[in-house]
Formats: C-alpha cells, structure tokens, sequence
C-alpha cells in the first residue's frame, strides 16, 4: 500500500512525460510542462504523507501481533 | 570604488561570516573521527534535513539549472523533476539503512558493503568508485565558485585564480569544522539561497515583461520548441527524460555523502519524515528555470549557459545586489563541497588505505590519514575544474552515472538474502564499464536514452543472473525485532 502512494509521483513526473511535454495551455502564467512539474513538486509531500500514515498504522498493528523474520 | 570592489566585498564578508560561523560550531567539541564524519549521530529533523538540504541544494541549483534551460530549454526540465522522485525511494531505503548502521556502528558507504557482503576488497572498490565519482561533483562547485567570482569582479578576476583560492578556503574550513559546522553554515546558505531564488524569479519578469505571462508568451512565440524536449538538442527528448529522471532518482542516495548523512539521524522515523518535507524546498528549482528563460530573452548569445543567471542579475540590479546573490551563491558552492571532500577524505582513509594498505592504524590515525587526503583530493578537483570545460549539468549526470552502480549492491543486498557478492563485483564493474565505454566513446546518450541507465540495468541483470549462478548462503542484518517488524513491512508490500 505504502509503495503504491509512492508510485504515483513517479507515474506523474515521470513515465507519462509525452501527455504533459507542452507549452499550452498555460497555466498562472508558465508554460504546461513548467506548472505540471511544479504542481507534483508539492504533491509528491502529500502522497508521502499517505505513505507515512499506512506505515505508521501497520507497524502498529504488527508489533502487536508479533510477526517474525523479515519475508522475502 | 568600482563595481565589480562593490560587489566582491560583499561576497568576502557573506563567505566570512559563514566560514566563522562554521568554524565555531565546529571547535567546540572535540573531534574523533565519530564525531567529525556522523556528528555523534545526534541530529534530529531539522539539522538532517539541513544537512541533507545543505549538501543537496547546491551550485548547480543555482547555476546549472538556470544554465540548461537558458542553453538546452526542454530537457532541463529532468533537474525538477528526479528530486521529489528520490525522496520518494529514501523514504524506503534509509531507515533500514539507518538501523543498521546504528547497530553496527556504520559510519560510511563502504562500511555497509563490508558488513553486508564481509569482502573488504569489494568495500576498496565501492570507496575508490566513490570517490573517482565525488571528484566531478566537486569539481561542479568550485567551476561554479569560479564563474561567480568571474561575474562579480566584472571579469577582472580570472576563473582559474578564482577556484584555487576558494578551494583552500573550502579545504580549510573543512579541516578545521567536520560535519557540525557544515551544519550550520548551512543554515545561512538556505536561507539566503531562499530569498535569492524567490526575489530574482520575480523580480526580474517583472521588470523586463510585467509578469511570467507576457514573458512566456514572448518565448513561447519567438523560441517555442525552447519550451518541450528536446528542446535546443537533438538527441535528448523523452525517453532520455525519463531514463535520466530514473538515473537521477535511484542514484540519489547512492551518492557516499548523502548515503552518510543518513547516520547521522537520532532515529529512522526523522528520515521518513524528512523524506516527506524535503520536496518542499525543491521549489527554487522551478524558480532558477524561470531566470534561464528569462535570461535566453534579456541576455541572448552568451558562450556559456551557466553565465546566464548572474549576467542577468548584473545587468539588472546594482553591484551591492549582484554581490549578496554571489556570496549566497557562493556558500551554496562552498556547503556542499565541504561535505563532499570529508566523505571523500573519510572514504579513502578509512576503507581503502586502512583496510588495504596499512591494517594496524587506530582510530586517531585514521582521522590524521583522512584530514591528510583532504588537500589531495581538492587539489584532483581543482585541476580537474582548470582543465575541462563541460557544463554544471554535465559533470553532474557523470558523477549520477557513476554512484547510482551501487544501488544493486545496496537495495538487494537490504531485501533479498541470497545475493552473492561475487554477483555484486561483476554487477558493479560492469556498470562502470559499460558508462566508460560509452562516455568515452561519446555514445552517450544512446539511442535515446541514458548511457548511465543503460549501464544501471546491465549492472542488475549481472547481479541477479550470478547470483542465481553461484549462490551464496542466506545472509541475515539480526536488526532486533521491532525494527525487522518494520523492514519486514516495507518489504512485503
């Protein structure tokens, strides 16, 4: 759950390059490409967060049920 | 007085300031090598994520991000984006790394590497790798050093002279301050930096168009293919995007100094939470794009992309101003520089000459071997930097390509047991070869894509396939069970 959080500023930023590669429309004044980059920069801290919040609430749960050696 | 005095006083005393600031953090403790390289492995949230900021904002923010998207336009855009990407990947990767190395007392790369893989002439090499890689990351800051105070003495200071100096001053203060002082100074640089980027992102749009509107109206008219990949290049477009915003993000952590700073974290729970903040401050990246832009219209023609930034502000605002930019400019050079000859000088003394060359040193020798090296090294920099003349942006993706052939060696050998370190060795020589060859046989990149990458998937298919070859008896970190409790959880999902 927590990787998938944190696969979705790389399918943003990353992997869907050729959909946002453009100068219109403009947004605030900067060219597509600018903003988009810019608009997932302050995302990507709240999709960590959601990240953070499942791996809190699974240590949590775990230290409770005493797992025990790390799987593969 | 004249100007380019002006504005040159003005970056001597900002430098001056940061330098006894650091000075005095530093004395007063005292330094064993513990303390010198990890700070004692006491630092909370703010100063890991200072430190962490102070060695990753550096003089390419400043000067390269703007030089690339003044000279190559499009492509530049992969600086934005592989930051927050590699934060995402630390907040995987450094917890577990930080238990470990609390365990066992871990202080550098390398030291990982002997404790994972217990062949000390695998951890020699991923050491001399690291530091072969450090040098044009080094070399990056004082070019950049070079070019401000080329600027701001209105060309009557020459570049060369410029960076033998400021490179004694950095190795100077890096001998006498350790990981502490660098901390601090720190803290003056961001915010400087801070207000740098914000003040002339705004201001100089609006002085010379009335806003980011009309000035990328302007551009997206007269240069619009500036604006998209490939931009001014020809062979950078999107998979070459992708491929190096994945080099980058990958490689981040792998670089020995950012690998370091991680130790020097109270606990694992402030590096996941300074993975999350830390993207927050890549924002002046953004911000020095828009002064390339803006700069490819006020000040067209330059031989130099990473003149861009600086020439525009010297042309627009007075000599008092050019000259706190530069000093804020400069330190950004100077923090990050620091940092990187320490973990370099550590990683030569500590695991290559000690385990290699002269077995039987102590501690105290080791910190002597290493504040030794410090002065070769700067000096292998500095000559590096008189000689060549790529740009900011170049040297970096060379050093990424270099550093990023660990990530096999460090991301398999943290989640999966049975990964030989035979199929380590051959996976990170092959890496590096692969980037040698290609480097130097200007393939790079390669059909479209990144040659770095290319080497980085060579090196993971070498690993696996040889270690599936030749395997190797499962390997156990016996972190105690709350921690492994937690790795346990990040590696199931």
């Amino acid at each position: 759950m927590a990787l998938l959080f944190a696969a979705v500023p790389f399918v943003a930023m990353c992997f869907t390059v050729p959909l946002w590669d453009r100068i219109y429309p403009m947004v605030l004044g900067l060219p597509f490409n600018l903003f988009w980059l810019m608009l997932w920069t302050l995302l990507t801290p709240v999709c960590l967060w959601m990240a953070y919040r499942v791996e809190v609430s699974r240590n949590a749960k775990q230290s409770n049920s005493e797992s025990g050696d790390e799987p593969q | 007085m004249t100007a380019g005095m002006v504005a040159m006083l003005i970056i001597c005393a900002i430098v001056g300031v940061g330098s006894l600031a650091g000075f005095y953090a530093g004395s007063r403790r005292t330094m064993d090598l513990e303390q010198w390289a990890v700070a004692g492995r006491g630092f909370g949230v703010v100063f890991v994520w200072l430190l962490m900021a102070g060695e990753i904002y550096t003089t390419f923010t400043f000067l390269g991000a703007s030089g690339w998207a003044y000279s190559r336009g499009g492509p530049a855009l992969y600086l934005i984006a592989y930051m927050p990407l590699a934060y995402a990947i630390s907040f995987f990767i450094l917890p577990p790394i930080w238990e470990i190395g609390r365990k066992y007392h871990l202080q550098t790369q390398p030291d990982f590497f002997q404790l994972r893989y217990g062949d000390k002439r695998l951890s020699a090499l991923v050491a001399l790798i690291g530091v072969i890689f450090i040098i044009p990351y080094l070399q990056l800051q004082l070019v950049g050093l070079g070019i401000i105070v080329e600027i701001a003495s209105f060309d009557k200071i020459h570049r060369a002279r410029a960076m033998v100096g400021a490179s004694i001053l950095v190795a100077g203060f890096v001998l006498l301050s350790g990981v502490r002082g660098v901390a601090w100074v720190s803290v003056i640089k961001d915010f400087l930096l801070l207000f740098a980027a914000l003040f002339i992102a705004f201001a100089i749009p609006h002085i010379y168009f009335g806003g980011f509107g009309p000035m990328f109206a302007q551009l997206a008219h007269a240069k619009p293919s500036h604006l998209v990949m490939p931009g001014a290049t020809t062979n950078l477009g999107h998979s070459w995007y992708a491929s190096s915003v994945l080099l980058s993000a990958l490689g981040f952590f792998m670089w020995p100094q950012s690998f370091g700073a991680s130790f020097t974290a109270r606990n694992s729970d402030i590096l996941r939470r300074n993975a999350i903040v830390l993207p927050i401050y890549n924002i002046t990246l953004p911000l020095m794009f828009i002064v390339g832009y803006a700069a490819l219209l006020v000040v067209p023609g330059l031989r130099d992309g990473d003149l861009s930034l600086l020439t525009v502000v010297r042309k627009t605002f007075p000599p008092w101003f050019l000259g706190i930019i530069g000093g804020a400019g400069a330190l950004t050079a100077m923090v990050p520089a620091s940092i990187q000859i320490l973990t370099a000088a550590t990683l030569l003394a500590k695991n290559l000459i000690r385990p290699v060359i002269a077995p039987g040193m102590n501690d105290t020798q080791v910190a002597v071997v290493a504040k030794t090296t410090v002065i070769f090294i700067t000096t292998a920099a500095v000559i590096s930097a008189v000689f060549s003349h790529t740009t900011l942006v170049s040297l970096l993706l060379l050093g990424y390509s270099g550093v990023t052939q660990f990530l096999p060696g460090v991301v398999l050998g943290l989640f999966w047991k049975k990964v030989a370190t035979s199929g380590v060795f051959a996976g990170l020589v092959t890496g590096i070869a692969v980037v040698a060859i290609m480097g130097l046989s200007g393939h790079d990149p390669f059909v479209g894509v990144n040659a770095g990458f290319i080497a980085l998937c060579c090196n993971c298919v070498v690993v696996i396939a040889v270690s599936k070859v030749f395997p190797s008896s499962p390997f156990s970190f016996n972190v105690d069970s709350a921690t492994s409790s937690k790795k346990a959880a990040l590696a199931a999902k």
